[in-house]
């Protein structure tokens, strides 16, 4: 009997190891920007190529910034959230259109509405490159000091807005 | 009807062979950028490398990487920059840390534990032979019985 022991207990460590594993969502990769400076960017406006939009003009405020696009369905999931966030006041939250077409974006606004002040376009996606985006929607919480506080990938849900973003909003906006 | 059939074959014959078209005008630049590649991970399809995904992102990325090449930085740099975007996890083989020494190190450890449990298994068992030594009638019957058996066969 005692020589079962260890090959059941080697099995038991193996099972919760992966029963561990399958609550993981390796999607969720860390990011090692949380903590550092937010890559500056100056692009062209959606709504207005001539004007441009910096990520300097954002200093000294709390803001989120949200990569979004037309052709990304979790952006169409997380979309009554932001309308609400954006209506609360709370924090705005600047679009960044990602690898995009113009009309399509601005069709897609019109039909579901625009939680945005303001929309970068990053046709190229290079601005995604520097903030380490790897799949739309992906939401930046940025302090007044221009550091990223927080990142949300994927979808952003009313659990994630009321249990972590506003929290954190409101605590670097006291800051 | 033959000679439609033979026409139709004949058709092929028409297509002028070309060479191949190089990928980049630079094949030094892309044969680093293939070298660094295969050692990065495509964020999107995560079991490819950036060398083997068509997802939209490896090909920016790619495109960043022959752009970096192209300014004449060094691999380190290059690595560096995506790491500092992206994390260890682009990279397929993590560098040694506190955190990773269990991935690196678990299989050694593993080698070892059956290591010993094996020299240890045998030496048990060796012990057991060892004692069991045969009495006088004993191997007159093993002799019996073997020389039984070499007639059988």
């Amino acid at each position: 009997m005692k020589r079962f022991l260890l090959p059941l207990a080697i099995f038991v460590v193996m099972v919760g190891f992966l029963a561990v594993g399958l609550t993981l969502d390796p999607r969720k990769v860390p990011s090692p920007l949380v903590g550092k400076s937010a890559p500056d960017f100056s692009l062209p406006q959606l709504h207005d190529q001539e004007k441009v939009f910096s990520s300097n003009e954002l200093r000294g405020k709390v803001w989120l910034l949200n990569f979004w696009a037309s052709w990304c369905g979790g952006c169409k999931d997380e979309h009554p959230v932001l309308m609400q966030l954006a209506q609360s006041g709370e924090v705005p939250i600047y679009g960044m259109d990602y690898k995009d077409r113009r009309e399509e974006a601005l069709t897609w606004l019109r039909r579901w509405g625009n939680p945005y002040p303001v929309i970068a376009v990053d046709e190229s996606g290079r601005v995604g490159i520097n903030y380490g985006v790897y799949g739309v929607p992906e939401t930046y919480m940025i302090d007044k000091a221009g550091v990223i506080r927080y990142k949300q990938i994927g979808p952003l849900d009313e659990d994630t807005v009321k249990g972590k973003i506003l929290p954190l909003v409101r605590e670097f906006q006291n800051k | 009807m033959r000679w439609l059939l033979v026409m139709i074959l004949l058709v092929p014959c028409l297509a002028e062979a070309k060479e191949a078209r190089p990928l980049a005008d630079n094949p030094q630049a892309e044969a680093r950028l293939k070298r660094l590649a295969v050692e990065l991970r495509c964020l999107v399809c995560q079991n490819q490398t950036l060398a083997d995904s068509n997802a939209p992102l490896a090909e920016d990325l790619r495109r960043e990487v022959r752009a970096m090449i192209a300014q004449d930085m060094s691999d380190k740099d290059i690595i560096d920059f995506l790491v500092a975007r992206y994390g260890d996890f682009v990279l397929y083989r993590p560098p040694l840390k506190a955190t990773t020494a269990l991935l690196w190190l678990g299989p050694f450890l593993l080698l070892i534990a059956g290591a010993t449990t094996l020299v240890r298994a045998l030496r048990r068992r060796q012990k057991k032979l060892a004692d069991v030594a045969l009495s006088e009638e004993e191997r007159h019957r093993v002799a019996q019985l073997l020389s039984e058996g070499a007639k059988h066969s």
